[in-house]
């Protein structure tokens, strides 16, 4: 499996994707460099977290200029999977491959903790190793995750079943109390139509080893590596 | 202060008033002019000022800092450099330092919180160690004063807002408040890197005629004078100062950070030295003097933010994200591809020459010319003479069987848990990308004894700690210099971890005074103590004094970080780690020490009493013990005993791990003593384990006291009849700061 993990100045999770992608898949993501224009043959690309550009005039905002990500969105549209994570989120909101925007937190404070996550649909190579419904525990670290878009676009995430996960509580519950930061519908990652791409503010990529404290996000890599490779 | 506006004029005659204005003594004023052999115009006065401050020169305190033990045979680089480095195996080595940002916290708390946390992660990758933690320890004063909750926000919010977005994690620290911090807080920031041992990089310059270069961010007029700022007691105008506060970029050093692991690959740089305080100046004479080199600089090539700056203002720049390299002959394009590809700034300023002069050019003048050596190592040092000290008296002895006997002891225990001081500090932690870098043990993020980083690509870890209990120093400075190196070494044997070395933060009042030069002399004498008896060296520090306002000192702080080697990370260890049914274990002596012990003040509103005494001899043995038993895996938890002693110990325990715990330390059914159970005796620890039998025998061998004081079960704490739900005791744990930080 051939993975690209796009670089940014001011990228900060690229090696924690790059480390997440080698230990699923056996095999050395290449890192692309965001001035780059062309990428190689490739199975999967990442955008991986961080404070590209230092989040300055919006989050992911300048990046979403940057060369690269005109190649990104034309492999998307050829149905080359892929993955944003926290400001690959944004920065993916920011290009229009994903709908709505990651607006502030609702609390105003950058928040960094375990959250759970509800798994609320199957039909993505990303989210095929969950099942539905399976409550997963995974860290968000952001001050911009707070998902929003118009009612239009909600009903139709929600009437598309684009919606990858949820905020909830341990038991599974969706509530006010377990959204971390105001997102609509709890909102934690969501998937275009065509679901080759998936966005979300929790990190996976950090918790896939139970030396780390916890081992729920393996199954993303886990899951993309095998549709990709089998 | 108005020197800002003369350094629009280079010709302003040196009066004793602007001697005056920059800090100097009339006495340091005629030793310029002996090294000079003339008056200094404006733009050598200025140097001279912020070289021979006390936060450059360390004038006061360095007499005394000499005295402390810094060598073992695993420090590569004690005291000196940027930062200290310890060995950690297999051609690697953990790079460290803290350094204190305390007034231009306290004027500006976000940007001084967050350029202080700038500064220290340039200190340690300037020696070419990529950074993989940071933690920070915070004093605050009362949390009823009207400053406090903006000062808390701002400098929290500036601190996770500058290692964020750098990518660092923020695994620990401390904080605790104290009316004696109203008007001067402290901010100690620390940064561990990992270095490989044969690519570490020095500031000593050398080569005639090699290139001096600039890189990272441009000049601006911010931070003129920081450093004497820091150099001197607050006054009731202290808001005037904001200006001389420093504004920080983190995006622009995380891109200096990629820049520099890259130029640092190669094998271009000759030497590096970061522009801290005191910027181009005390960047550009420690690089000369270390390495015996003159200097001829062109200001005109600095790279600048504002327009019509003077020689004055660029040597005295406080602007941050800045770096100063020596180059190999002939590298310099090479040099300049790599930072163009960061999107930073590359300038040759100038080079080195074998006069042993600082000489700098400005439009087409020479605008200062002094000699480096006499200059660097000339600088005041202050002995006993010149900074005479006096003991802290001693405090008288509390008896713990004269304090009235609690009732219910759990009652006590939740009150104390959801103190200031005590209660959970989930609101600042959870601000801090405590997980970024993803080498953060699940047990070893923040709340336990010591982080946990696990060494990227390998199986070793870091465990690091920040410790220092105020009280005990100013009770008795001796012991409290004593107990904070101790403290510090018990949090890393309390998660398996073998202690390599600290850092020193010393944190003091104004050293003229002799009460407060005497605090400073004492906790140095009780380190000294505790660091040769625990083979832990002190291989890097800061100092900051002046920590006054109006007369009103802070409480002595010698804020001591702290680092050790796990070599394997399955055998680390946390206070979370116990499993229901494991007998809890009090390892070491009790004997109900109360004094200056939280209980006597958060209880009795007493603060008072001489703090708990240290036994170096018994706190080696006991944490040798402790920790060969995490090694052979006989503990499942561990958690060292300190402020509120056992019973709170317990309770961290049983919180951190989601399990009640049966406490019987009394015979009968009554609770046992105050001091047994609120007592912060030192040197103690508890421990969880399946095999108490095992640990009572291997204990007796080493004449270490142990006892069997209670099993985790159930989701109560109980103890003599009494019981409190832990959920409950939570709730109260966690809720005091949120709802304080919240209220009006």
């Amino acid at each position: 499996m051939k993975a690209a993990i796009i670089v940014f100045p001011g990228s900060n999770c690229d090696r924690d994707m790059q480390v997440a992608i080698r230990a699923a898949s056996g095999q050395e993501p290449i890192m692309v460099w965001h001035k780059d224009t062309e990428l190689p043959q490739l199975d999967l690309i990442a955008v991986p977290g961080g404070f590209s550009y230092g989040d300055y005039l919006r989050s992911g905002a300048i990046a979403a200029h940057s060369p690269i990500m005109k190649e990104v969105a034309e492999r998307a549209a050829m149905g080359v999977p892929v993955l944003g994570i926290c400001n690959g989120f944004q920065i993916l909101t920011e290009t229009g491959l994903l709908p709505g925007a990651l607006m502030r937190n609702a609390g105003l404070k950058y928040i960094c903790r375990d959250v759970w996550l509800k798994v609320e649909q199957t039909h993505s190579i990303f989210t095929r190793g969950y099942d539905k419904g399976q409550i997963i525990r995974v860290p968000i670290a952001h001050h911009d995750g707070n998902y929003f878009c118009d009612d239009v676009t909600v009903n139709r995430l929600e009437d598309q079943n684009r919606i990858a996960f949820r905020y909830c509580e341990s038991d599974g519950s969706v509530s006010d109390d377990a959204n971390p930061n105001g997102s609509r519908h709890n909102i934690a990652g969501i998937l275009n139509r065509r679901k080759n791409i998936l966005g979300m503010m929790p990190h996976p990529e950090r918790l896939i080893s139970s030396t780390l404290g916890g081992s729920d996000g393996k199954a993303m890599f886990d899951s993309a590596v095998t549709a990709l490779t089998s | 202060m108005d020197v800002v506006k003369h350094g629009l004029s280079s010709t302003l005659a040196i009066t004793p008033q602007v001697v005056e204005e920059h800090g100097l003594s009339p006495s340091e004023y005629h030793k310029i002019i002996e090294i000079m052999g003339r008056t200094p115009n404006l733009t050598e006065l200025g140097i001279f000022s912020v070289m021979w401050s006390e936060h450059c020169s360390y004038k006061s305190s360095k007499y005394w800092l000499k005295t402390l033990p810094t060598e073992e045979p695993w420090v590569i680089c004690g005291p000196g450099e940027n930062a200290g480095i310890v060995d950690i195996g297999d051609g690697q080595a953990a790079v460290f330092k803290m350094e204190s940002h305390n007034h231009p916290s306290y004027i500006e708390p976000y940007q001084g919180a967050a350029t202080g946390v700038g500064g220290i992660l340039r200190d340690v990758f300037t020696m070419g160690a990529r950074p993989v933690a940071n933690l920070n320890a915070l004093r605050f004063g009362s949390p009823n004063h009207p400053k406090t909750r903006h000062l808390v926000d701002g400098v929290v919010a500036g601190i996770g807002g500058y290692a964020n977005c750098v990518g660092v994690p923020t695994v620990g620290g401390e904080c605790n408040f104290h009316p004696a911090y109203n008007g001067n807080i402290l901010v100690n920031a620390m940064t561990v890197g990992i270095v490989n041992t044969d690519k570490i990089f020095y500031s000593s310059a050398s080569g005639v005629g090699n290139k001096i270069v600039y890189v990272g961010s441009k000049t601006g007029r911010d931070g003129i004078h920081g450093a004497t700022m820091a150099s001197a007691e607050f006054e009731a105008d202290s808001d005037t100062k904001r200006p001389t506060v420093q504004v920080g970029d983190p995006f622009t050093e995380k891109l200096l950070i990629e820049a520099c692991m890259e130029i640092m690959a190669t094998d271009i740089i000759i030497a590096i030295q970061d522009m801290g305080a005191a910027g181009l100046t005390s960047s550009s004479f420690e690089m000369a003097s270390k390495g015996g080199m003159g200097v001829e600089l062109n200001l005109d090539n600095v790279p600048q933010r504002e327009d019509n700056m003077t020689a004055y203002e660029m040597m005295l720049s406080e602007s941050q994200e800045r770096m100063l390299m020596v180059l190999k002959p002939g590298r310099e394009s090479q040099a300049r591809a790599i930072f163009e590809k960061w999107e930073l700034d590359f300038a040759v300023i100038g080079s080195l020459t074998d006069t042993g002069r600082m000489v700098l050019h400005h439009k087409q003048k020479i605008v200062a010319d002094l000699p480096i050596d006499p200059l660097a190592l000339a600088s005041p040092e202050y002995t006993e003479s010149d900074r005479p000290w006096v003991a802290t008296p001693v405090q008288l002895t509390i008896d713990a069987g004269d304090i009235p006997q609690p009732k219910n002891p759990l009652t006590i225990l939740e009150q104390l848990m959801s103190c200031p001081d005590l209660a959970s500090k989930r609101w600042i932690w959870e601000q801090y990308d405590h997980m970024v870098m993803a080498d953060t043990l699940g047990h070893g993020r923040p709340g336990g004894d010591a982080a946990i980083v696990r060494v990227h690509g390998t199986e070793k870890a870091l465990a690091l700690t920040s410790d220092c209990t105020p009280r005990y120093c100013a009770a008795d400075p001796i012991q409290g210099g004593m107990q904070a190196v101790a403290e510090a070494w018990r949090n890393l044997i309390a998660v398996g971890a073998r202690p390599l070395g600290i850092t020193d933060n010393m944190n003091f009042g104004n050293p003229e005074r002799p009460e407060i030069m005497g605090q400073f002399v004492g906790c140095i004498k009780g380190m000294r103590e505790a660091c040769k008896k625990l083979n832990f060296p002190v291989v890097s520090g800061n100092v900051s004094l002046y920590n006054e306002t109006n007369g009103n000192s802070i409480l002595p702080t010698p804020t001591i970080g702290a680092v050790g080697l796990i070599e394997n990370v399955s055998m680390a260890i946390g206070l979370s780690t116990a499993r229901e049914g494991d007998s809890l274990i009090l390892v070491g002596e009790t004997a109900g020490h109360i004094g200056a012990s939280i209980y006597l003040r958060e209880i009795e509103g007493r603060e008072e009493g001489p703090p708990p005494p240290v036994n170096l001899d018994v706190e080696r043995n006991t944490g040798d013990f402790i920790r060969s038993q995490i090694l052979t895996r006989k503990i499942t938890a561990c958690h060292d005993l300190s402020d509120g002693g056992l019973l709170v110990a317990a309770a961290e325990m049983a919180l951190a791990q989601g399990c009640g715990v049966k406490i019987m330390v009394a015979k009968n059914s009554e609770p046992p003593p105050v001091g047994v159970l609120f007592g912060e005796d030192q040197g103690r620890y508890l421990i969880a384990t399946d095999n108490p039998e095992q640990i009572h025998q291997s204990a007796k061998m080493k004449h270490i006291p142990v006892q069997l004081i209670g099993v985790f079960s159930g989701s109560d704490i109980k103890l003599g009849g009494y019981s409190l739900p832990i959920e409950q005791l939570r709730r109260s744990h966690e809720r005091w700061m949120p709802d304080y930080m919240a209220s009006q």
